[in-house]
């Protein structure tokens, strides 16, 4: 089944790509976004029909490689018709 | 006495170290590959600069979990001296090798230029022999260099004098105008807890001739062959 994942840097830390695009957004005219964050989307082929077995692995691969803890979150989302 | 460079797909600054170490300091050097799980009878290793793995992910990422950084785990633990420059610097702190961690720069731009350095501490076996009155002329080539540690680890590496290298201006004062990342308190470089790791954004290996601009490089390779012959 698929997995998807949102990874993005924590709150505390500042986000240059996401503040770079805000300002570049603003100049084009966009007034009503008060804030960027740029993060990244990853999505897994896993090899189970079951969803917790599924988030577990997804969670597993999150810690040992796909974030950084020390300044990323992930989110774990297993689409709704898989 | 024999140093090692490690060599990962993407390493660019693996020759750079090699020529630093065999050439001008006539130290027997060896190249170690990426997927070698026994780093041999090196002294010190070398994680060189450079972009492995193409940065995919995260600087540093993918690199350490090539079978070679099993063994440099092993021998930094055992306390074997590791120097880890630029992308070898990211690699030490995504093995957890060496604490904090890495951003993109805070310009966003790639920045390539001398850097004035403050050592700050004397007491690794890559800057012992660092001379006191040195402000290092090192040059610089990243665009994540922008080290970053929440601030419970700074006092840490601040009260174990973990902090070994600091971007300055040209009368040795940290302002911020004289960093050229955005990097937390200055840091260019730190250490682990136990000293022998050694992570630094500049790049020593390109500052070793004068006719590059600048040989104040070779005090750090110059400190690390005067700590292996103490030991040996």
């Amino acid at each position: 089944m698929q997995v998807e994942i949102v990874i993005t840097l924590r709150e505390s830390i500042l986000d240059p790509k996401g503040k770079a695009s805000h300002h570049a957004l603003e100049n084009l005219g966009f007034k009503d976004i008060s804030s960027v964050r740029i993060g990244k989307f990853v999505q897994l082929d896993v090899d189970t029909d079951n969803p917790e077995e599924a988030r577990k692995i997804a969670e597993q691969a999150c810690e040992k490689l796909l974030a950084n803890m020390v300044m990323e979150n992930y989110e774990i989302r297993i689409p709704d018709n898989a | 006495m024999k140093f090692g460079v490690l060599v990962f797909p993407g390493s660019n600054c693996d020759h750079d170290a090699y020529h630093a170490l065999k050439h001008i300091h006539g130290i027997d050097t060896t190249f170690i590959w990426h997927k070698e799980s026994d780093i041999g009878d090196v002294d010190a290793v070398i994680v060189p600069g450079g972009f492995s793995y193409g940065d995919y992910l995260r600087s540093g990422a993918i690199a350490r979990f090539s079978p070679v950084m099993n063994a440099v785990s092993d021998f930094a633990q055992k306390g074997g001296p590791v120097l880890g420059i630029c992308n070898g610097f990211q690699i030490l702190l995504e093995a957890r090798l060496l604490p904090g961690t890495m951003m993109a720069n805070e310009h966003l731009r790639f920045a390539c230029k001398f850097v004035n350095l403050k050592c700050e501490s004397r007491n690794t076996p890559f800057t012992s022999m660092v001379p006191d009155d040195t402000l290092l002329q090192i040059p610089i080539a990243h665009g994540e260099g922008n080290y970053f540690a929440e601030e419970d680890l700074r006092k840490k590496l601040e009260d174990n004098d973990q902090i070994v290298f600091r971007y300055t201006d040209d009368h040795g004062e940290t302002t911020r105008l004289a960093n050229p990342n955005g990097s937390v308190d200055n840091i260019a470089g730190i250490c682990n807890k136990n000293r022998n790791v050694v992570g630094m954004m500049p790049h020593p290996e390109r500052a070793v001739e004068k006719k590059l601009g600048s040989d104040h490089g070779k005090y750090l390779f110059e400190s690390a062959v005067a700590s292996l012959t103490t030991i040996m």
